[in-house]
């Protein structure tokens, strides 16, 4: 009986001491660091891949070959460098960014929301190559976006990222399930697009079958596009780049965010919008299923291939006839880790996919993207009447009216899935009024930024 | 009321050693210290990893909840902000209480049908009919529950075949996107949940009558007991430590679900089926907030004992 106690207490000696270990071993200090060996101050003389074999280590996005197809032709021309891609869905490189880039630090990584990445020092400063690559010749709007300022606000302050190509969103249509309303030209004001969902609904044609389901509020699309038509796209851009006192509860936000609550007590979109995906959507728009989709120019190569000559692309309509235009558009962002082994060449990779004629060519085939780059650049021939063709003139009418902004969804890392995703999905089961999604988006921003 | 076995680390050679008959001198009882050093010796590897992969976590999201701390950069001291904001926001309380209203779906549903279902496959234990079903019911356990959660979404969906079916018997204003409707997601998620549970139960539950002496069911005959009287009086009783077990394990998975939900619904639509796992995930990979995450999660892994340990003394402690 006694050995039995002994053994008891022993025993719970020994879990003792394992527990203070595991106490130890956890509790001695606050937790994290800030030091981090920056790899941008070895630049000297121009940047280049050199002679010998470098093998970069890049990190790309699963189910966009766009970064592939870049590295491939890379090689190719300089055989020198090959590279170890890992790709991830673009979920999970969100989830795992800030440790990847402490941790196993890539020379190339697709980005998810960068202020907080760029703030916290695990970004490499790109100025330095800007300077050496001439990248400070190109239109100042297309780095704008990736210019992350000490405070962690965008727009100003130095380059953390380079874009391979800048996407753009409008509106996607079905020619056929267009030509069966009536509609022959895209419309050029809002009331005009308001009257052919109308015609599209009274028809029995599902005006627009828009992804919302899940943690994917697809209705900003078409609220952002809504927001560009009634109000100025810079006020946008504050509030994305975290610019102080920013606001997007505005009047005319507020009014765009009534238009959109219009379209879903219209009807104007499916039923079953809040349980839509992003490949459901996609889906239904190619088999005819409906007329109208929200949606970017990294499809354009997509429905050209799947529905061809039988989609179409405008841009969303202003107000009046001739008004200020609109549009999200946004790099495909990728930055180099501020511990990167060869920053020099990824660095090198970036400026040649801007600026080569063959990385060009595929940026705008495979991507389906605008490349980066000079405003006179080099851009391939493509077939007339596809959608590439007008998503392409598309954004070329974007960048004269100086109407770019980024996505409302990229202001913070949490602002999408936490506050604009559940309220969009409140708003079309009319559990959210369009001035309480405004306030609440707002309020939620305010207590993410304010961290 | 513990047993030595279960706090008195006793494998293998320590027990036997113990069954012997106690040998006089002092070779017997060196052999007994070797034995008993030999028995720490077997038992260390495992403690280590429980150490470093169950109790070092649990301290250490207990650190980093009194913190303000963004997983990269120096954390800042917070005290009990955390703690304040994980039980005053109504977002992360709400989510405590999608939880518990998944214990409906997840525990008494599952158990109540793994009941009737265990008790009518005794009746016709020697049939082929039987096994078949037994099989039938347990197969949801074997699928993943990622699986699970992607096939019933499938099956949820507008056109999917719940609604074919509500269609095909004239039901269509019932028919809706099942998971994209405010009044109907945590239902829907919870018959995901409820469908997945109830082998579990089940098999657990019939092993458990199949302990039942069959005399006693002999016996009641005799008396006059009809089917109920024999469920409630001889079958109930009798699996009341198979209940409890069901209960519990399926009572936690309610309170720290995951997969399904973040399969199905992550989270949405709204925060109609927000649960505290996904917010936590949420919270810890989307936002940062590694201490409102961290407190979250000691918040949770409280609430899971405070309703377990309770339940467990009701279901089993009447039984002595």
């Amino acid at each position: 009986m006694s050995r039995i106690r002994k053994t008891r207490r022993r025993a719970l000696a020994v879990s003792g001491v394992a527990f203070s270990a595991a106490v130890a071993l956890a509790a001695c200090a606050p937790p994290g660091s800030d030091g981090a060996d920056d790899a941008s101050t070895r630049l000297t003389g121009d940047p280049t891949c050199g002679e010998d074999a470098v093998v970069l280590d890049a990190y790309f996005e699963t189910g966009f070959p766009l970064p592939g197809a870049l590295a491939e032709e890379f090689t190719r021309q300089y055989p020198n460098v090959t590279f170890d891609i890992r790709e991830d869905q673009f979920a999970v490189i969100t989830q795992n960014a800030p440790r990847t880039l402490q941790d196993s630090p890539p020379d190339l990584m697709r980005l998810p929301q960068m202020s907080e990445l760029a703030s916290d020092g695990l970004l490499l400063d790109l100025d330095p190559y800007a300077e050496a690559f001439g990248w400070d010749a190109w239109p100042a709007s297309q780095l704008e976006q990736m210019r992350v300022d000490e405070d962690g606000s965008r727009g100003d302050g130095p380059l953390y990222a380079m874009g391979l190509g800048y996407s753009m969103t409008g509106v996607f249509y079905n020619k056929e399930l267009a030509a069966q309303i009536g509609m022959t030209e895209p419309p050029a004001t809002l009331a005009e697009l308001d009257g052919y969902l109308a015609a599209a609904r009274d028809a029995g044609i599902t005006p627009v079958s828009q992804f919302n389901g899940g943690a994917t509020g697809g209705l900003a699309f078409p609220l952002q596009a809504l927001m560009a038509s009634y109000g100025d796209t810079a006020a946008v851009n504050d509030w994305i780049y975290q610019k102080p006192g920013a606001d997007i509860d505005t009047p005319e936000n507020l009014a765009a965010a009534e238009h959109l609550a219009g379209w879903i007590d219209e009807g104007y979109f499916a039923d079953d919008v809040n349980s839509i995906d992003y490949a459901q959507m996609m889906s239904r728009f190619i088999d005819g299923e409906s007329l109208f989709m929200f949606n970017g120019d990294w499809e354009s190569g997509n429905l050209d291939a799947q529905m061809p000559g039988g989609a179409g692309f405008f841009l969303m309509p202003p107000i009046e006839a001739g008004g200020a235009i609109g549009a999200m558009s946004a790099p495909a962002t990728y930055g180099i880790a501020a511990t990167a082994e060869h920053a020099e060449c990824a660095a090198f990779f970036l400026n040649w996919a801007a600026t080569d004629e063959e990385a060009r060519t595929i940026e705008v085939e495979t991507g389906g993207s605008h490349p980066m780059g000079p405003a006179d650049g080099v851009m391939p021939e493509v077939a007339e009447g596809s959608v590439t063709a007008a998503t392409l003139a598309a954004g070329a009418a974007i960048s004269e009216a100086d109407g770019a902004m980024d996505f409302i969804a990229n202001a913070t890392g949490a602002i999408y899935a936490q506050s604009w995703t559940p309220n969009l999905q409140k708003l079309v089961a009319g559990e959210q009024t369009p001035a309480g999604l405004l306030e609440s988006v707002q309020a939620d921003y305010e207590s993410q930024v304010g961290d | 009321m513990p047993t030595p076995a279960s706090t008195a680390p006793t494998p293998g050679l320590g027990g036997a050693a113990r069954s012997r008959p106690p040998a006089p001198g002092r070779r017997a009882r060196r052999r007994r210290a070797g034995g008993h050093l030999l028995a720490y010796a077997l038992v260390a590897p495992a403690a280590l990893f429980y150490a470093f992969f169950v109790l070092r976590p649990i301290v250490a999201s207990a650190q980093y909840s009194f913190y303000d701390w963004n997983g990269v950069t120096t954390a800042t001291w917070a005290g009990f902000d955390n703690y304040v904001a994980v039980l005053s926001e109504p977002k992360l309380v709400g989510a405590i209480l999608n939880a518990f209203e998944l214990i409906l779906y997840f525990s008494i549903v599952p158990v109540g049908i793994a009941l009737f279902a265990a008790n009518l496959i005794r009746s016709i234990a020697a049939s082929r009919l039987a096994a078949a079903a037994r099989t039938v019911l347990f197969i949801p356990q074997v699928i993943p529950l990622v699986a699970a959660g992607i096939i019933w979404s499938w099956q949820l969906s507008s056109d999917g075949l719940v609604n074919q079916v509500l269609r095909a018997a004239g039901l269509d204003a019932v028919t809706r996107a099942w998971l994209g409707d405010f009044d109907t997601a945590l239902p829907a998620v919870g018959v995901i949940g409820a469908w997945v549970q109830t082998g579990l139960c089940l098999v657990l539950i019939l092993a458990g009558m199949t302990r039942i002496d069959a005399s006693l069911y002999e016996a009641a005959r005799i008396d006059g007991a009809g089917p109920v009287r024999e469920f409630f009086s001889i079958t109930l009783p009798g699996v009341r430590q198979e209940i409890a077990v069901c209960v519990t394990v399926t009572v936690i998975s309610a309170l720290a679900s995951f997969d399904i939900i973040y399969v199905a619904t992550q989270g949405g639509p709204g925060d109609s089926t927000l649960v505290p796992g996904l917010q936590i995930f949420y919270l810890a990979f989307f936002e940062r907030e590694i201490g409102t995450a961290s407190a979250f999660s000691i918040v949770l892994m409280a609430l899971v004992i405070a309703v377990v340990l309770p339940l467990q003394r009701l279901l089993r402690g009447s039984e002595s």
